[in-house]
Order: structure tokens, then C-alpha cells, then sequence
């Protein structure tokens, strides 16, 4: 894992390269003068608030982060039509449950990103990380941490962990490279 | 034609939120009410934003983009709501229904 990037003045690119889209966006124009004033507050902005903000690890396969975001965002298209399905169909045949998911990532930020992508996946909800996060200090415990998930229909837990382990685990550990 | 897309287009967004909004009523406990909101509404949310973009851009004079933002910062918020509300339920010890494999996996939170 990664935490500093190689140039100064640029402490963290993802932040740097959101800032100048969403600015672009907010406008709603491409214009010489906003892609001007969107470089200098792409600049300046995390220039300014990097003391304050903890070091995130870096974006190492920028190529296969983007393949994954596509995955994800099909799996959200599939998700949608599932649940739909399952929702609109008998309670009674719905079985819940509650199945803690154990993680190979140890950095908070994969975690969050792992958790979210969980969450608008099919049938799934992230519901907490163990050890609780208050009790725990990045970097100084090496607890092996769990992710609790809520299914709406469990039928098989381990084909379940295995799932989420290889098709969204196994991309942010070589996406963060930890 | 256009018209027709963004007709089709509002319409599955429509049925998506509202099936969204059948699973608030209709799921027995509130863990099971969480996925209705969290799932269905997202690609229901992402076709209505389609409709409005090809609306404003065919309407309007150049393209509109801006409801790319509201997708995305719904994308990065529905999750995050959404472990708040079962971290609290949770937290709660609310009950879940019988059959609820599992149950053993909640820890005690400290």
C-alpha cells in the first residue's frame, strides 16, 4: 500500500480529478475559462486541506479500477432487478440472515469502498465492520476484521463469501495493492 | 421519438421507486425494509436523471450534464445511509424475524 504520491504538489489525484469534473459538471460547460479556474481549485483545494486530512492509499492500477467500476455498476443494474423480483414476490419464502465476511483488506478506505459496493449489490446490505471501528487503530493491531452483511434471501453462505471475496475483494487488493 | 425514449425511460424509473417504496411497506422486519430503498431506488433514480438529460438536452440549447452529479452523489450516499441506519438498528438490538439465520454473527458493540 501507498500513501504518498510522487509529486508535491499533488497530494492526492483522485481528489484533484473529482474537484475538476464536478466543477466542469456544476457549470455545465467546458469552456477555456472554467477549465482554467478548474485546474487552479483541483490544485489548490487539496494543497490547502492536506494537513488536515488522513493519507489515503493510492490509486496503484488506475486501468483495472476503472474495469471494476463497470462491474460494479452492471452487478447495480442486476441487483435492482433481483431485489425487485424478490421483493415483489411471497414473504414467506424469503429467508434472511445475518453473515460475517472474513476480510483479507486491513486499511479503512478499501473496507469503506468494499462495503459500499456490498451494499448496492444483489440482495446484500453491509450492516457493520468488526472489530468496531472505535476500538480499533489503523496500522497498530492486526486483528483479522469482518464485514457483517444482511442478506434478504440466504441460501448458501460460503458460495455467498465466496462471491463477494473474489468478484469484489480480490480487484480492491490489487486495485490499492495491499 | 425522442419523446417516446424518455416516456419508456421515466416509466422504468417510476416502477422502480415505487417497487422501492412496496418493499418499505410490505418486508416483515426492519433489516428486510432497508434493501427495498438502498437497491431499487438506485436504478430507478439513475433512468428518471437519463430522462431529464436527454429532456433538457434536446430542449434546451447545448447539452445538460449536471444530472450526472445527482446520480453520482446518490450512488456515494445510499450505501453509507443506509449502514448508519442498521449500525443504529443494531445498536438497538432491534428484533428480526424468526427465521433470520445467523443472528449468532451480531456482536455486542461496546
Amino acid at each position: 500500500m501507498q500513501l504518498e504520491t510522487r509529486f508535491k504538489w499533488l497530494p492526492a489525484p483522485v481528489l484533484s480529478l473529482l474537484l475538476f469534473i464536478v466543477w466542469l459538471l456544476l457549470n455545465n460547460s467546458v469552456s477555456a475559462g472554467h477549465i482554467v479556474l478548474a485546474t487552479i481549485l483541483a490544485i489548490v483545494i487539496p494543497m490547502a486541506t492536506n494537513p488536515f486530512r488522513e493519507k489515503q492509499p493510492l490509486i496503484i492500477k488506475p486501468g483495472l479500477a476503472l474495469r471494476h467500476l463497470m462491474l460494479v455498476l452492471f452487478d447495480i443494474v442486476t441487483a435492482n432487478v433481483q431485489v425487485a423480483i424478490l421483493i415483489l414476490g411471497p414473504n414467506k419464502k424469503l429467508t434472511p440472515g445475518f453473515v460475517k465476511v472474513p476480510l483479507d483488506l486491513t486499511h479503512s478506505t478499501p473496507i469503506t469502498i468494499l462495503a459500499s459496493t456490498v451494499s448496492l449489490t444483489p440482495g446484500t446490505v453491509s450492516a457493520e465492520v468488526y472489530p468496531c471501528s472505535e476500538t480499533f487503530i489503523e496500522g497498530k493491531t492486526s486483528e483479522q476484521r469482518f464485514l457483517l452483511i444482511h442478506v434478504l434471501d440466504l441460501k448458501d453462505e460460503q458460495a455467498l463469501i465466496n462471491t463477494i471475496k473474489q468478484r469484489y475483494e480480490a480487484p480492491l487488493k490489487e486495485i490499492f495493492q495491499c | 421519438m425522442t419523446e417516446w425514449i424518455i416516456s419508456i425511460l421515466l416509466l422504468i424509473g417510476g416502477s422502480f421507486v415505487l417497487v422501492g417504496s412496496i418493499g418499505l411497506v410490505k418486508m416483515p422486519d426492519f433489516f428486510m425494509r432497508l434493501h427495498g430503498p438502498t437497491k431499487a431506488t438506485t436504478l430507478g433514480m439513475a433512468s428518471l436523471l437519463t430522462g431529464a438529460m436527454i429532456f433538457f438536452s434536446t430542449t434546451e440549447a447545448g447539452l445538460s450534464v449536471k444530472e450526472i452529479l445527482i446520480s453520482l452523489f446518490l450512488l456515494l450516499t445510499a450505501p453509507i445511509s443506509a449502514y448508519m441506519m442498521i449500525k443504529s438498528a443494531i445498536h438497538h438490538k432491534l428484533d428480526s424475524i424468526e427465521r433470520t439465520k445467523g443472528k449468532g454473527n451480531i456482536e455486542d458493540d461496546v
